[in-house]
């Protein structure tokens, strides 16, 4: 396989940020760099990861079936994530949520069918005071009201 | 880039900078006193500077708030392995957001308080472990490190004087896990994060086995000031066993949410009704958690008259945790909050050891019921049974952090959950004299 000249740029810094015989440390972070390009983790960035890194892919998959930022299936090219933990939960988070999944049509980990959007429901993203919380991708947006959630959403769709 | 308005109680030290223009680069940090601290380390032994943290009484800031100077102490001066820093940026403890405020504001006081602990312990190269989620942090620290490279701050001969320190950013994935010490190691080196049985401590035996500090952001942070005012005059800011502000964020149901700097031992009182600006809507607190969802959680009567230190909310039976604190008015459901609680805690459980994996599991389970109404009387005794049984039989403190909540809410606001179920008998009850309700 092979990438963007911006990402392998950005692979090869990667690999010279830890010391000899210690590659195997780029494994996480290659997973999230190539990911946001490729879309999902597919069986074939497995095994290029893995000749990469000089590792067997079964201590790929294993990785990858751990962090939850890490999907085997493709998300939409737009992931809205609402947090409905405590402290945005406080702050009805999880009313956000459900007007979330009324006007996507769309529950927990669902992708839109023309690809565009998916929806996730997720943990505390350290946004807290500003609470309740929604990430598209990784941008954040503060204090999101129902009326501010359907603005954002408007304008992704805009931006299609 | 400030998150919210500063409020005229603060103590700026860490968050001096904040609202400067361009407060990332490394020209307003060089304007503003920026890397004198590390400089000033250049002309200290590694014993003066760790000598100087001690006398600071900085206490770690990523929750347990253990000595930093005696941690610093415990690394071994002859070590022919090379020595680490690593720096603890996975901030995902709910209710905690202040290690974000500081990098997005201030990535170079960061990287000045790595270079400090690098040269205190004797390390060349250093990590910043950041949550997958923060990925825009990554692209300011790299710019800052960048920055700090091209002027001579970070390289093989820093300030041609011979010093070398090389520092990198690391992303995580999505896994609160991975903000453990031993879980955030074995992750930096490309593996599951599944925690290390300790001893040895990171101190002896961290990143790739070799010596390693491993702190908090903000512990990080605090440490440039430490040597510009002098450890005795840090401590002096905060109260006797715990030096200098803390970064707190208020969330919850305040009118101004938002993150301050306070010196330890701040009243909790003033720090709602002035800081704060107040309930919402004049209503009473109901309940208080100190500092991030693992800590015990107060009523509000118990909190009020508290301070905000280690040593106050250790008396009152919680934890100073991470700084996030967490406010709850009169209408707050508990069983619902208790709910969402564990519903996390069970969610990020790696599932190494039982008790955690299944005990999470059984109490998400009764406490799902319980928040329907459908559960008994005695599915309450088995959170708290169940609760009590976690605590202190788990492999890693997330056991822990599962149980301490629950098993608090559980006792100080059982009459809640009696009420719901109540309430759900009575409508029951209803429902069965109708012929056309089926139950
Ligand atoms: C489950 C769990 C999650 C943790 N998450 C974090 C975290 O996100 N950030 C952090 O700094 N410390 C976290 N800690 C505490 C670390 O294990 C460690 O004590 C801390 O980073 C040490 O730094 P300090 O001494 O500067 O506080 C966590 C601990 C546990 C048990
Ligand atoms: S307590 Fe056990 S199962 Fe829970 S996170 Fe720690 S090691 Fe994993
Ligand atoms: S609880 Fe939602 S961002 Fe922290």
């Amino acid at each position: 396989m092979t990438f963007s000249a911006k990402l392998e740029a950005k692979l090869e810094k990667l690999l010279n940020s830890y010391p000899p015989g210690r590659r195997k440390s780029a494994l996480i972070p290659m997973l999230m760099f190539t990911q946001d390009e490729v879309g999902s983790i597919t069986p074939e960035l497995v095994q290029e990861v893995a000749k990469r890194i000089g590792i067997p892919p079964v201590q790929v998959d294993e990785v990858v079936t751990y962090y939850s930022m890490l999907h085997k299936k493709p998300m939409g090219k737009y992931h809205v994530q609402v947090c409905t933990n405590i402290s945005c939960l406080l702050w009805d988070g999880d009313q956000l949520w459900e007007h979330a999944c009324k006007k996507l049509g769309l529950g927990h980990k669902e992708v839109s069918a023309d690809g565009q959007i998916s929806l996730e429901e997720v943990e505390c993203m350290g946004a807290c005071s500003w609470a309740p919380a929604v990430q598209v991708n990784y941008d954040f947006h503060h204090h999101v009201t129902k009326e501010k959630f359907d603005q954002i959403i408007d304008s992704l769709k805009k931006l299609q | 880039m400030l998150f919210n308005e500063p409020s005229p109680l603060e103590v700026k030290v860490l968050t001096k900078r904040f609202g400067l223009p361009n407060s990332a680069s490394i020209e307003t940090y060089l304007a503003n006193g920026g890397y004198k601290s590390f400089e000033k380390s250049l002309e200290m032994t590694q014993e003066q500077i760790i000598q100087e943290v001690k006398e600071s009484n900085l206490r770690g800031r990523g929750g347990a708030g253990f000595p930093t100077g005696m941690k610093w102490g415990f690394v071994p001066r002859q070590s022919p392995k090379p020595k680490y820093i690593v720096v603890n940026s996975d901030e995902s403890e709910p209710g905690t957001c202040k290690d974000r405020v500081l990098i997005e504001n201030d990535p170079h006081l960061l990287i000045e308080g790595v270079l400090i602990a690098g040269q205190a312990v004797g390390a060349k190269a250093g990590y910043i472990y950041v949550r997958g989620e923060y990925r825009y942090l990554i692209d300011i620290l790299d710019k800052a490190i960048g920055e700090a490279y091209a002027r001579g701050y970070l390289g093989k001969n820093i300030l041609g004087r011979g010093v070398e320190f090389e520092l990198y950013t690391h992303t995580g994935a999505g896994a609160y896990e991975c903000g453990e010490e031993s879980a955030l190691l074995e992750s930096l080196e490309g593996k599951r994060g599944q925690p290390r049985i300790r001893p040895p401590f990171p101190a002896v035996a961290g990143l790739y086995q070799c010596p390693t500090v491993l702190n908090n952001v903000e512990t990080f942070a605090s440490v440039p000031s430490i040597l510009e005012m002098g450890g005795k005059a840090w401590a002096d800011l905060g109260v006797p066993k715990a030096g200098g502000t803390k970064l707190t964020c208020l969330t919850g149901h305040v009118n101004k949410t938002g993150v301050y700097e306070l010196p330890l031992g701040f009243p909790v009182e003033k720090m709602i009704n002035e800081v704060g600006g107040g309930m919402r809507g004049g209503k009473k607190m109901k309940a208080f958690i100190p500092g991030g969802s693992s800590c015990p959680v107060l009523l509000g009567e118990e909190a009020w008259p508290l301070t905000m230190d280690y040593d106050s909310m250790a008396k009152a039976g919680t934890m100073l945790g991470s700084g996030g604190v967490i406010i709850m008015d009169e209408d707050t459901d508990m069983v619902k909050a208790a709910l969402r609680i564990m519903h996390f805690y069970q969610h990020e459980s790696c599932g190494w050891c039982i008790p955690c994996r299944e005990g999470t599991t059984w109490i998400k389970k009764l406490l799902t019921r319980l928040n329907q109404g459908v559960g008994t009387e005695r599915d309450i005794d088995l959170v708290g049974d169940l609760s009590a049984n976690m605590l202190g039989r788990t492999f890693c403190p997330l056991g822990d952090a599962a149980a301490m909540p629950t098993a608090s809410i559980v006792k100080k606001f059982r009459h809640e959950f009696e009420a719901k179920l109540q309430k759900a008998q009575i409508s029951m009850a209803g429902a069965a004299k109708n012929p056309f309700v089926v139950i």
